[in-house]
């Protein structure tokens, strides 16, 4: 069974892939959503075995590198983390494959397209059942390629390719980061499988390696090149652009991919590495701050975003930094917790966008939106049910993950990182729930709400989906209401046993306890500045739209206004900072003066050019003139004189005068001849 | 006084006016090879004074070979310039190469 939850989505992806032309666009699509639909009830069986009764599974099949030290065996381990998010994705992945049904129905490619969910789902789950970290970095990698041939699945169009290569090279950088993590791991331990490296590594914690004469920690390199790889795929500050330019997919895309599942590996990963993150207090502190850099910057500029898939993917990033800095404050239980939930809400989020840009014949741009709501009343609950659940509204699922992420990150500040650090992480995270509401209902008021801008040709064809395409969003809607309140004891709850020794967390960084002893006034905060968020987008789209309008258009609002939806000029930044440099130094230093500058002049160009120049000169002594060749006679003449009878006269012991008069004789008659 | 050095400087000098008679003749190809006929006899000097010198017969032989050798190659050359004044009309040593083949 186990296995089979794992082989099941590769099989329907090679068979639809390969063989869709003859099944149809119908058979393909039942076909995947049968598979799919089985795999996932198999993945909630295995949870119940797995999660419920705690008997882990562990899988070895054969052999795959073998090679002194290094053995790495093809094998399978389902403990509560894996069974967790083989939930996820496979629950995630069945919906979106039936919201896929409906929604990509007149496509042309759709057999193609149900091929790459179902290889994307593979790939996933190939990354979370791994038992070691070069299995893993398969799934890793699959993953990432399938995102590219995702995004770039209407490839006739410029856009979506340009943003398929950024997701893929941005992703390489973090790749880059977990090979070098895999060979530091393989360096200090000579062993790449999650047990003997998580069990022999507190014995390793104060060796240090020599690099370039500085003495580097191990575990601490270690640390930060795990660190650069979930950078990368959770795309965190500094790697995140290409998670918004990544929308250029179809939307069931950017909901599974892109909101649920894809973009939890970083988390994941850091959250399988936790026996080695909990040895390293510093560098958690950095992720920390980093996650909570993130969960601002991306709230902040989510606000500001004119384009509906846009607003939800920086929404994403932002959780994603909840995610990750909530992991640096060590508490990866309650990190995972607010993944599964935020897969939950935010895909529901996703495909009810999906759902309006459907319905609105294609249109993406909230400033051709509004007045939806009485046509599409369906939808717009369930995008209200995901997003109350987005900024934590009481007794939905977001509440319970991301209050408590805040509360611990209040906590933070007296027991792990200093205080200074502990509130800097506390308020940027308090601020970004603010600006979640903000951009939450700002998303809704222009869709839904405001008058309508949009035309009157488009309004006309306003309908909600089939049948199919609404089913999923209902499942969602259900899981963002009642997830969080139903699991939040099996995940974080006081004492539980659910977690085992799928993570580890320092018996020092504990601070469930302490949590539930805070004020009453921080444990209200997230829930005000919610309502606080909610008031300002209310207020801006209805009593003071002018006065806001003329905000915006002071000469200070615009430069704000401006700075912000351009992503802090961050995308601007980068662009002028290191690709642009980047690909100017591989032009003109690599390729223009060394490839095909210096190496080829000392090389072939060079030798060639200079054997034509000699062989020219060489050429023109052979003038046919009987006369020059008797010239080069008399010169070689003379040098074997001097080469060879001179030093005879010496032996001879012929005095130089005399041999001098033989010269001046030799003048003599040149002169005389000239003469005649 | 018997010093090899003054018979060695006719034999040179010998020599040398036989090329310089080559290098400075472009236009006749007769004088040529009465140069080439000069060198020749440089040679044979050299031979046989070191033959001489040496007190040794072979020098001599040689040089009779030389002999041979010498008035052969002239038959040959002068039967090539009648050729070649019979294809040119005049014997210019100088565009020889315009010939061709």
């Amino acid at each position: 069974m186990y296995l089979l939850i794992i082989i099941l989505p590769l099989f329907n992806s090679l068979l639809v892939g390969f063989f869709g032309r003859y099944l149809g666009k119908y058979g393909v699509s039942f076909i995947s959503c049968l598979n799919l639909f089985f795999c996932s009830v198999l993945c909630w069986v295995s949870f119940c075995e797995v999660g419920f009764f705690g008997s882990f599974c562990y899988i070895e099949i054969f052999s795959w590198i073998h090679c002194d030290y290094f053995c790495i065996q093809w094998g399978f381990l389902f403990d509560s983390l894996t069974s967790i998010m083989l939930i996820i994705i496979s629950s995630i992945s069945c919906l979106v494959h039936i919201y896929s049904v409906s929604y990509m129905e007149f496509d042309p490619h759709k057999p193609r397209f149900m091929s790459y969910l179902s290889l994307f789902t593979f790939f996933m789950f190939y990354l979370v059942t791994s038992d070691n970290f070069v299995q893993m970095f398969i799934g890793w990698e699959g993953v990432g390629l399938v995102s590219y041939l995702l995004i770039s699945f209407w490839f006739t169009r410029l856009n979506a390719n340009q943003s398929a290569i950024k997701a893929i090279l941005v992703n390489k950088i973090g790749d880059i980061g977990l090979c070098f993590g895999m060979l530091l791991l393989f360096f200090i331990f000579n062993s790449l499988e999650y047990e003997i490296v998580f069990s022999l590594i507190k014995y390793k914690v104060n060796t240090y390696i020599n690099i370039f004469n500085y003495n580097f920690n191990l575990i601490t390199l270690l640390s930060i090149c795990l660190f650069i790889a979930a950078v990368g795929k959770s795309a965190q500050f500094t790697l995140h652009s290409w998670l918004p330019d990544a929308m250029e997919g179809p939307t069931p895309v950017s909901a599974l991919i892109h909101a649920a599942t894809m973009v939890t590996a970083g988390v994941f990963l850091l959250v399988r590495c936790s026996p080695i993150l909990e040895f390293v207090p510093n560098i958690l502190v950095f992720i920390a701050i980093i996650g909570a850099i993130t969960s601002f910057f991306a709230a902040t500029v989510g606000g500001f975003q004119y384009d509906l898939k846009k607003v939800i993917a920086f929404s994403t990033t932002s959780q994603l930094g909840y995610m990750v800095f909530i992991l640096g404050i060590s508490k990866y239980d309650v990190s995972i917790f607010h993944l599964v939930n935020h897969a939950f809400f935010k895909a529901a989020l996703f495909l009810s966008a999906g759902s309006i840009i459907h319905s609105l014949s294609d249109e993406q741009d909230m400033r051709k939106m509004g007045g939806i709501i009485q046509l599409l009343p369906f939808t717009y609950s369930i995008i209200l049910i995901a997003s109350l659940s987005l900024i934590g509204f009481p007794f939905l699922t977001g509440f319970f993950s991301k209050d408590l992420i805040l509360e611990l990150a209040y906590i933070s500040k007296y027991s792990l990182i200093t205080s200074l650090q502990g509130t800097f992480v506390y308020w940027l995270g308090s601020l970004s729930v603010f600006f979640t509401a903000y951009y939450s209902f700002r998303l809704l008021f222009l869709t839904f709400l405001n008058k309508t801008t949009g035309f009157r040709i488009i309004l006309q064809n306003v309908h909600e989906g089939s049948l199919i395409l609404l089913l999923p969003l209902l499942f969602l809607a259900f899981g963002s209401i009642f997830l969080g309140y139903f699991t939040k004891e099996l995940f974080v709850g006081f004492g539980t046993d659910f977690w085992q020794n799928s993570m580890f967390i320092h018996p020092f960084n504990i601070s469930m306890f302490e949590v539930e002893d805070i004020s009453i006034y921080v444990k209200f905060m997230p829930l005000f500045l919610s309502i606080l968020g909610i008031l300002l987008a209310y207020l801006s789209n209805t009593f003071l739209k002018h006065f806001i309008i003329k905000i915006q258009l002071s000469f200070v609002g615009k430069k704000i206004i401006f700075f912000l939806n351009k992503k802090w000029f961050l995308d601007k930044f980068f662009n002028n900072f290191f690709v642009f440099p980047f690909a100017r130094f591989g032009y003109f230093i690599t390729l223009i003066s060394l490839d095909r500058g210096l190496v080829e002049f000392l090389g072939p160009l060079g030798i060639t050019k200079i054997i034509k120049k000699y062989a020219n000169i060489l050429i023109q002594l052979q003038s046919g003139q009987l006369v020059h060749y008797v010239f080069f006679i008399i010169i070689a003449l003379v040098w074997l004189f001097c080469i060879n009878v001179y030093p005879i006269l010496i032996l001879q012991e012929l005095y130089l005068k005399e041999y001098l008069k033989l010269f001046v004789l030799f003048f003599f008659t040149l002169i005389f001849m000239f003469l005649i | 006084m018997f010093n090899p050095f003054y018979f060695l400087s006719v034999i040179f000098i010998l020599f040398l006016i036989g090329i310089l008679g080559i290098l400075f003749n472009k236009k006749n190809i007769l004088l040529m090879l009465m140069s080439i006929e000069l060198l020749l006899l440089a040679v044979n000097f050299n031979w046989i004074f070191f033959s001489f010198y040496l007190d040794d017969i072979m020098g001599q032989v040689f040089s009779i070979f030389v002999l041979t050798v010498a008035a052969s190659e002239t038959a040959i050359g002068l039967a090539l310039l009648v050729i070649y004044y019979r294809i040119r009309g005049n014997i210019a040593v100088e565009l020889t190469n315009l010939i061709g083949g």
